[in-house]
């Protein structure tokens, strides 16, 4: 299981160590395949069970937004998997990278882009430090970041206080001067189409409500994330090297792949990722507050898990996280899009992670059969 | 980078445990230790407020010193166990918030049986008389909630949400029950929406789903500031101001802002400052003086802040303080 997924086509014809797939087998091998399955049947479901409120314009630029943020996430934490690690602690890194901006540009009157660069360093000093006591302490991952998605957490609430009396900075358009020229590179709208619904008031009046359809700029973040890493991880060395890394470490260190600074990279990768997140959640909500991204990490492993990583690493896409961040979005908003009641939400994403988990084993053995 | 972390986990540490170490009372023939344990998360403004009246009321007088704590995340095992560790230090007194009597009840009557005297804040008005605790401080949420309901009935709202933020919190289900009630007497319906407090494009989105479902829903009630900015935001981005009422529990700068400009019918307000200080000085009147309220629930609220109050409102909420 733990291999690479570059194909070996180019194996001289006649060599009987090789056999041409069928284009079929050849789709159901990659990562991703499950995944896809999976976003077409959830799409056609709630277009079915909910309509045009989901698959029309508006509601696709909502789950597309609520997607891409957790997607940006899972582009990062998918590498890491790949590369066999975990980083349970990007949801607190997203709570301290979000105060950290919102207190330093307010309390501190710093300048927003400055605010912004402190924050950013202070996440990569948290990936950093989780990737150098991984690969120096040698302790599995899930107990280094375990630890510090508590301690992240916990230093944010209390030095928040300790700096600026609260853990909950609100009313930042108003606080901070250039905040309106800096906001749109973080939330604004890429494509925008009118609306004109009737809807009767509460006050009984038929009125024509104006609304637009936003597609929100984190959209392009997200893709051009996915463009990026995918990149990285088919077409260059760096990308040989977190399969290999993921693959088999050892291995890997005989032959020269520099594994330490990989996966230091990688974890830096994570907590750069959660730092953007926080950002475009920041501006979106023009608020900070201390328990932002609570949870988030395990929806980014969720939506990697859906989209054929495998827990163990040396195998998966950044395609198949983006497909599982989709599903995510998809459920999310599908679920009161279709009336369906808000608290089964969790229920069929916990379905949907044993379900795709199941299928994709189940396909990948299939298809790697070798017959 | 590293070096210059652990300093600033260091400094930080340092300073929160200076923060905690109560300045030395004079002049007091006892001073009075009063712990106060709550389920407010410190990342919400509104207890950021409760725990403001506390600190004033501690300043205040001179004979007392309290501590203040809550769990990090609405967790009744949490609560309990820093209920439970309170009590082990043998304070003089004991103030709580009770968002969940079944699962605090416990912790509570251990501390009444331990011979500490316990006043209840914030939550738990219905059961204050049956635990045996001196006072309860605070508003009562099914009737606010009614409160509420009735309000938005007379505005027009014949079919709304109730956006619960903190799913699990009895005190938020009741506000939800007597919102619903009250509806339903009007001749109206509601339906709860939960959404996820630490995910707020999640939950604009959310709302936004749920009033595309259903176009006949025409108003929005939510359970605090935490709930109420997104859906303001929500309704903003979709053009619906004034066309889907909105009404929130509680105070924050945003709200009271949107309030005076229209974009919210009402805040119910608990005066929640009310209830740390009144607390506190409740219990240094019961310690020092053995003095107990007429009737076991002061209420502090429900007030209604409306367009007319919103502004003169605003500079203290501003302060900490509403």
């Amino acid at each position: 299981m733990a291999s690479t997924t570059t194909s070996v086509d180019n194996s001289p014809p006649g060599d009987e160590r090789v056999k041409r797939a069928g284009m079929l087998r050849r789709t159901l091998r990659r990562p991703e395949a499950g995944a896809l399955a999976g976003a077409i049947v959830i799409w056609l479901y709630f277009a079915f069970a909910a309509g045009s409120d989901f698959a029309g314009m508006n509601g696709t630029s909502l789950f597309l937004e609520t997607a891409s943020e957790l997607g940006i996430l899972t582009v990062a934490v998918t590498l890491l998997m790949i590369a066999g690690e975990f980083d349970l602690s990007v949801g607190s890194t997203m709570g301290a990278a979000t105060m950290a901006t919102g207190i330093l540009a307010t309390a501190f009157h710093l300048p927003l882009p400055i605010a912004m660069m402190f924050s950013l360093l202070i996440a990569l000093g948290i990936g950093f430090f989780n990737g150098l006591l991984v690969v120096r302490t040698k302790l599995p991952s899930f107990i280094i970041t375990l630890g510090s998605l508590f301690a992240v957490r916990g230093a944010t609430i209390a030095l928040s206080l300790a700096a600026s009396g609260t853990s909950n900075v609100d009313a930042l358009a108003q606080k901070i001067p250039d905040w309106t020229s800096i906001r749109p590179i973080f939330h604004s709208a890429f494509f925008s189409l009118e609306r004109i619904t009737e809807r009767t008031s509460f006050t009984g009046e038929v009125t024509q409500v104006v609304s637009s359809t936003d597609f929100d700029v984190s959209i392009l973040w997200w893709l051009a994330l996915i463009v990026l890493a995918t990149w990285l991880l088919l077409r260059t060395k760096f990308g040989n090297w977190v399969f290999a890394v993921g693959g088999d470490e050892n291995a890997a260190r005989n032959t020269g792949v520099p594994v330490n600074r990989v996966k230091i990279i990688l974890f830096m990768g994570t907590a750069a990722a959660a730092w953007l997140l926080s950002q475009i959640q920041l501006f979106g909500i023009q608020s900070a507050a201390a328990l932002r991204g609570d949870l988030q990490e395990l929806y980014a492993i969720s939506a990697a898990v859906i989209g054929g990583t495998l827990l163990t690493g040396g195998y998966g896409s950044v395609i198949g996280g983006a497909l599982g961040a989709l599903i995510y979005g998809m459920v999310r908003l599908g679920v009161p899009a279709a009336g369906i009641d808000s608290e089964l939400f969790r229920v069929v994403l916990g379905a949907l992670i044993i379900i795709a988990v199941l299928v994709n084993n189940f396909v990948r053995k299939q298809a790697l059969g070798g017959k | 980078m590293k070096k210059f972390f652990s300093l600033a986990l260091v400094l930080g540490i340092v300073v929160v445990t200076f923060a905690a170490i109560p300045a030395a009372a004079q002049d007091c023939a006892t001073t009075y230790r009063i712990v106060v344990v709550t389920h407010g998360q410190a990342s919400d403004p509104f207890w950021s407020v409760v725990s403001n009246g506390v600190a004033d009321a501690d300043a205040e007088y001179d004979c007392v010193t309290t501590e203040y704590q809550a769990p990090e995340t609405f967790d009744m095992v949490a609560m309990s166990q820093l209920i439970d560790a309170a009590v082990a230090s043998n304070p003089d007194g004991l103030i709580v918030s009770n968002p969940d009597p079944s699962a605090l009840e416990e912790s509570i009557k251990a501390a009444i049986a331990a011979g500490i005297p316990v006043i209840s804040i914030n939550s738990g008005s219905d059961v204050a008389a049956e635990l045996g605790v001196i006072a309860h401080v605070g508003q009562t949420e099914y009737e606010a909630g009614f409160g509420g309901g009735q309000r938005f009935a007379a505005a027009g709202v014949t079919n709304a949400l109730c956006v619960n933020q903190e799913v699990g919190n009895v005190a938020l289900d009741l506000r939800c029950q007597g919102f619903a009630d009250a509806m339903g007497e009007a001749g109206g319906t509601s339906k709860v929406l939960e959404v996820d407090l630490n995910d707020p494009t999640d939950t604009q989105n959310r709302v936004i789903a749920a009033l595309g479902a259903d176009e006949s829903i025409n108003g929005v009630f939510t359970l605090g500031p935490t709930g109420a900015v997104p859906v303001l935001e929500a309704l903003r981005d979709e053009g619906l101001i004034g066309v889907v009422a909105l009404a929130t529990f509680d105070l924050s700068p945003e709200v009271l802002s949107a309030i005076q400009a229209g974009d919210m019918l009402f805040a119910i307000d608990q005066q929640q400052y009310t209830q740390g200080y009144l607390g506190v000085v409740y219990m240094y009147l019961y310690l020092s003086n053995l003095n107990t309220p007429g009737s076991i629930v002061v209420q502090t609220g429900p007030g209604f802040v409306t367009a007319d109050t919103a502004g003169a409102v605003i500079e203290y909420s501003a302060r900490g303080t509403r």
